[in-house]
């Protein structure tokens, strides 16, 4: 069930057929078609606005599409949505929350206890182990407000993980933290993904490219082939507005020949 | 000094004000929690004023005012949990708007009922001094039924609290639940309105929660905490407004709302740096 070490084609986790979605009077998606492949690592890229947090939503059930097809794992969004371990952007928090980073990740057990029924110690286990992995069981008692930014984005990360996911989510993980810290996260997401598919979403490219299997870029339409490299015409297309990116700082490497021109 | 207390004591009034006293600082601990850290003071406020419609509604129809503000209340509750819920823009001006009508509604209805309204005033004002035996009894089942939920549905409400998003991904009946919390919310705030009065509800119930916010970094802990500073605040409001002659609501805000601002200046010699502490109560009537 785990691993495919054979050749046969990988299956498909989240299949994405003629997306179009978006608000009352403004289109966001047009026309997004994307399959991500069990243990697939996919970072979308994309400007701010260009529809990456809407297609999250999308995925997640928040936001019903206006017309095409999602599957997850071959269910419907509300039925797939279990599989997922989501793990948003961590910028908006409320630091005096009184929760402490063991009860943060034991609401990953949430949607496998129902209504009325109580946290049993296989979830304490599961939830051992989450904290374990992301090498937070130590602060399991801290405050969540008490923590660093990389420590509450494992303290996510570790909640996700105990939804016991097939997919993780990741909406801009290393959003609020140094540099250092961002590879620290990288590094922890390259050994989950031994186990679990990983598709997030950013617009730090340099980080992105340089950690991911494959890369994407989304704005309004999403450019994506399933390759590592990023092509100056998907970004271009993407962005509109290139020269402004490389001045950001992109590793070299994501340009095979880099010749960019101006539109 | 020991005298006048136990003097006190023999009035049936003072135990009963006492034990209302404690009842409301269990329920207000639980839901003022609630209250302060998904910062839906405003709402609670709402909740609160709107009950003094059915407080008029018990009036002209010559029933029980305290069921007449239950019935108010929950309904307030349901109202503005749905224009939340529903409408994405100026949901705290329908809120508002929806706070003074159940006022207006309850003026209006006062009006237009004959005769002497002596104990009117004790609603808006509270009086914990004049708090009959039958309102104990029904501060002990609406506290019963606010326990009961908390116990039932605590991971779900803490996660609503938290990160509502991530409770919906995990199929939790996000709605359902603030629903149900917000209708926790207008029984706490009835069986307070007979204590501090509908307009100063806000005041105690957030007070409380925010101090022991300040302190304890756990809910449950933050729970248990607030409800021991609600008995200590009314405790001691009840007993200052007795020797002193004065307003016992009033009395009881005011020893609250001292060691509230106390805690504030205190704070920071207690810890070590840390970010700035919420204005959790800023909203009294």
């Amino acid at each position: 069930m785990r691993r495919a070490e054979t050749t046969e084609t990988p299956r498909e986790v989240i299949s994405v057929r003629h997306l179009w979605a978006g608000y009352e009077n403004e289109l966001v998606l047009e026309d997004i078609n994307l399959a991500v492949n069990e243990l697939d690592f996919i970072g979308l890229i994309g400007p701010n606005g260009g529809g990456k947090t809407t297609l999250l939503k999308v995925l997640l059930g928040l936001l019903p599409p206006m017309r095409g097809e999602v599957r997850i794992l071959d269910k419907s969004i509300k039925e797939g949505r279990r599989y997922i371990g989501y793990v948003p952007q961590v910028v908006q928090f409320d630091r005096n929350f009184p929760i402490s980073v063991w009860d943060v990740a034991q609401m990953g057990r949430l949607g496998k206890r129902r209504l009325l029924q109580r946290y049993t110690t296989e979830d304490d286990k599961v939830v051992a182990e989450a904290l374990r992995q992301v090498e937070m069981l130590d602060l399991r008692d801290r405050p969540i407000g008490e923590l660093s930014g990389g420590q509450r984005q494992r303290a996510y990360i570790a909640r996700a993980l105990a939804t016991e996911p097939k997919i993780l989510l990741l909406d801009e993980p290393t959003a609020s933290v140094d540099p250092q810290v961002s590879t620290s996260i990288y590094e922890l997401l390259s050994r989950l993904n031994e186990h679990v598919t990983i598709l997030m979403i950013s617009h730090d490219m340099s980080a992105i490219s340089a950690h991911v299997k494959t890369v994407g870029c989304l704005n309004r339409q999403l450019f994506y082939h399933g390759e590592k490299q990023i092509t100056p015409d998907m970004l271009e297309a993407a962005y509109h507005c290139p020269i402004d990116l490389i001045a950001h700082g992109i590793p070299h490497r994501v340009f095979p020949e880099h010749v960019v021109e101006e539109v | 000094m020991i005298e006048a207390l136990s003097e006190a004591l023999q009035f049936t009034f003072m135990r009963n004000a006492l034990m209302a006293g404690m009842l409301i600082s269990i329920a207000c601990g639980i839901i003022g929690t609630f209250v302060v850290i998904k910062r839906i003071v405003f709402v609670s406020g709402g909740i609160a004023h709107a009950a003094y419609g059915g407080i008029g509604l018990g009036y002209f129809f010559k029933f029980n005012p305290v069921l007449g503000a239950i019935i108010f209340s929950v309904t307030a509750a349901l109202g503005m949990g749905a224009v939340q819920r529903k409408t994405h823009q100026r949901a705290d001006t329908i809120i508002g708007v929806m706070w003074a009508i159940g006022m207006a509604v309850g003026i209006i209805f006062v009006d237009k009922t004959a005769g002497y309204k002596a104990d009117l005033m004790s609603y808006l004002f509270g009086s914990i001094l004049a708090v009959p035996s039958s309102d104990l009894l029904i501060m002990l089942v609406l506290d019963l039924i606010v326990i009961a939920l908390m116990v039932l549905f605590y991971k779900e409400l803490l996660a609503i609290s938290f990160d509502e998003t991530f409770a919906t991904v995990e199929n939790v009946p996000v709605d359902t639940m603030y629903m149900m919390l917000l209708c926790m919310i207008a029984f706490t705030v009835v069986m307070m309105m007979r204590v501090v009065g509908l307009i100063m509800v806000i005041a105690l119930l957030t007070i409380p929660a925010a101090i022991s916010g300040q302190f304890v970094k756990d809910m449950k802990k933050m729970m248990v905490l607030a409800s021991i500073l609600g008995v200590i605040f009314t405790t001691t409001g009840l007993w200052l407004s007795y020797f002193l002659n004065l307003t016992s609501g009033a009395t009881i805000i005011m020893v609250s709302g001292a060691v509230y601002l106390l805690s504030l200046a205190v704070k920071p010699l207690l810890r070590h740096p840390e970010p700035e502490i919420e204005s959790a109560s800023a909203s009294a009537g």
